[in-house]
């Protein structure tokens, strides 16, 4: 523990118990001198850095086992697919799915509830339909509902967060109507780091039979999921904020509910026969994933999952409770610091203002410092509406960060007050 | 630290602080607004026309110390210029901050706003330096949509 700045309160220090130089050595990227100071990354809601075990899994696959999966009776075709649904089963384990046929490779979470809108709420919802929301989606759990809207005339209705950031479920729950068709909600708030009780609003919502889908993107990564125990019928995800390649991402859907759903593209490896009369769509999963897919993303997907699983997703809990704590505590000894969202309990996110100072400009003079946070609004427009500000910083923590990082952003913060004044 | 000096300059962080012509224009006769989505970063910009000149001018809006610095500094410089001189100067500020196609007699006749030249080292910044500048442009074109750095 290194305690750089002068501490002008005293401070109960936690006790670390986590080996994080250990897990650091798997990042290599961490070593980077960024304009003559080390890397402090701390973009990590963003997205995650990879550790060599998915690096080499990339590397393997294009070296020892290349090729096209599910259509070749040669060694390396039939190699690269047993490799890809191990990959898928790899998945399944780390949510607990009961099936591999549950679980959809896609892009990335964006793409996958663009899939949920256009081919289960399309087909099935009628203008006037309502789907659910909170005020503190990403835009990618509002843009394809409000394309659903313009499409088929259903309502979007967004349950409102109080000056915490915390969902306030009695208003959400009286949102819940005859004419809610779809609960669709966030997790883990990637602007305020909030944790969403999403356990107690499946549960409000399936007593009346009504659908959810869980945006698991900056959940994953920092708590354990069990998509049986949560009961959800949709759950999504994004490989590259969970240590694994950009461009994967998974669909959990209930088999029940794949099944009634038709594809949502067209193309090779979703169909078992054609003609030009008729196409016979390809069983689950495979019915939704036209085209070959990022055969190497999957697989090294699958390696950060086993990597995470690894390390233990409550340890990893855990250590970034304690790195979340005391950031905070760092920060809040900075005059003219606010924090944006002190929801209960709270991912290892930080959001703030400096009075007087533009986020743009502190992540500029930050940057200068080798420190890397987010500035803007998150892709989560709504949420800076509700806190009457245009932006913030954003400080996301992962496991492989350390305490004396969140010391350095708060030099970082002094200088950048110092700079502009 | 030099270049972060460079872009923060003592004129930039007193515009941002003590921006000039800031506030809304009542006189104004044309106006237009611009946003830069990537920030959330927002301006108004009023204009007073007397045929080709502009008579006066003013802006709103929040944004970070660049664009705010920029907005006070380029209503400064364009107060009674012409429509194609404020154009020209439009032409050199873009070519200053981005390093590209800038005119061999920019800086002697851009004056004061020579010193967004730091800005070309923070290729991130350079939308935040051009925002009052396209919407400038959008006002003088007379468009009506809000314009963004986009």
């Amino acid at each position: 523990m290194t305690g750089g700045l002068a501490t002008p309160k005293s401070r109960v220090l936690p006790i670390w118990k986590f080996d994080v130089e250990a897990v650091r050595k798997d990042f290599p990227i961490l070593g980077t001198v960024v304009h003559d100071k080390p890397l402090v990354y701390l973009d990590n809601a963003a997205t995650s850095q990879k550790p060599l075990q998915v690096i080499s899994a990339l590397n393997q696959y294009y070296l020892t086992t290349n090729a096209n999966i599910h259509r070749g009776v040669h060694h390396l075709s039939q190699k690269a697919t047993t490799e890809y649904e191990a990959a898928r089963d790899q998945v399944r384990a780390f949510l607990n799915a009961r099936s591999t046929k549950e679980i959809v490779f896609v892009r990335g979470a964006t793409e996958a509830i663009n899939l949920v809108a256009q081919s289960f709420a399309r087909p099935r919802f009628k203008a006037g339909d309502e789907i659910l929301i909170t005020h503190m989606e990403h835009h990618a759990n509002i843009v394809p509902w409000q394309i659903l809207r313009d499409q088929i005339g259903i309502v979007l209705r967004v349950a409102p967060i109080n000056d915490n950031g915390e969902l306030i479920l009695e208003e959400f729950e009286k949102l819940i109507t005859d004419k809610t068709k779809l609960v669709a909600v966030t997790q883990v708030s990637n602007a305020l780091g909030t944790i969403v009780p999403v356990k107690q609003i499946i549960e409000m919502a399936r007593s009346r039979s009504i659908p959810v889908l869980i945006d698991g993107c900056q959940a994953v990564p920092h708590i354990p999921v069990d998509v049986q125990s949560l009961d959800c019928d949709f759950y999504v995800f994004s490989g590259h904020k969970i240590f694994g390649p950009t461009g994967t991402g998974v669909l959990y859907g209930k088999e029940a509910l794949l099944d009634s759903m038709p594809p949502y593209q067209g193309g090779g490896d979703m169909i078992s026969s054609v003609t030009f009369e008729k196409t016979t769509y390809n069983e689950l999963p495979y019915k939704f994933e036209a085209g070959t897919p990022h055969i190497a993303g999957g697989i090294g997907l699958a390696a950060a999952l086993e990597y995470v699983s690894r390390i233990g997703l409550t340890q990893i809990a855990d250590y970034e409770h304690e790195l979340l704590e005391y950031a905070t505590s760092v920060l809040e000894e900075i005059p003219r610091v606010r924090i944006i969202g002190n929801a209960r309990p709270k991912a290892s996110v930080i959001s703030f203002v400096v009075e007087g100072l533009h986020p743009h400009d502190i992540g500029t003079i930050l940057d200068h410092e080798g420190i890397a946070i987010r500035t803007g609004h998150h892709c989560a427009q709504p949420v800076m509406q509700r806190f009457d500000i245009p932006a913030t910083s954003r400080a996301s923590f992962a496991f492989y960060n350390r305490p004396d990082e969140a010391d350095a952003l708060a030099a970082g913060l002094r200088r950048a007050i110092e700079v502009l004044g | 630290m030099s270049d972060l000096r460079e872009l923060y300059q003592e004129v930039i962080l007193d515009h941002n602080k003590k921006p000039r012509n800031c506030g809304r224009l009542e006189t104004a006769n044309r106006m237009a607004e611009g946003f830069n989505p990537l920030c959330g970063d927002r301006i108004t910009l009023y204009l007073k026309m007397n045929g080709d000149v502009i008579e006066d001018v003013s802006f709103e809006g929040k944004g970070c110390a660049i664009s705010t610095a920029s907005a006070s500094l380029m209503t400064s410089a364009i107060k009674g210029k012409t429509i194609p001189e404020a154009e020209t100067l439009f032409d050199s500020f873009h070519g200053l901050v981005t390093g590209h196609d800038c005119p061999v007699d920019a800086v002697t006749h851009i004056g004061k706003l020579a010193v967004f030249g730091g800005v070309r080292e923070f290729p991130a910044r350079v939308k935040c330096a051009t925002l009052a500048w396209h919407t400038l442009k959008s006002a003088l074109e007379g468009k009506i949509d809000a314009v963004t750095t986009e």
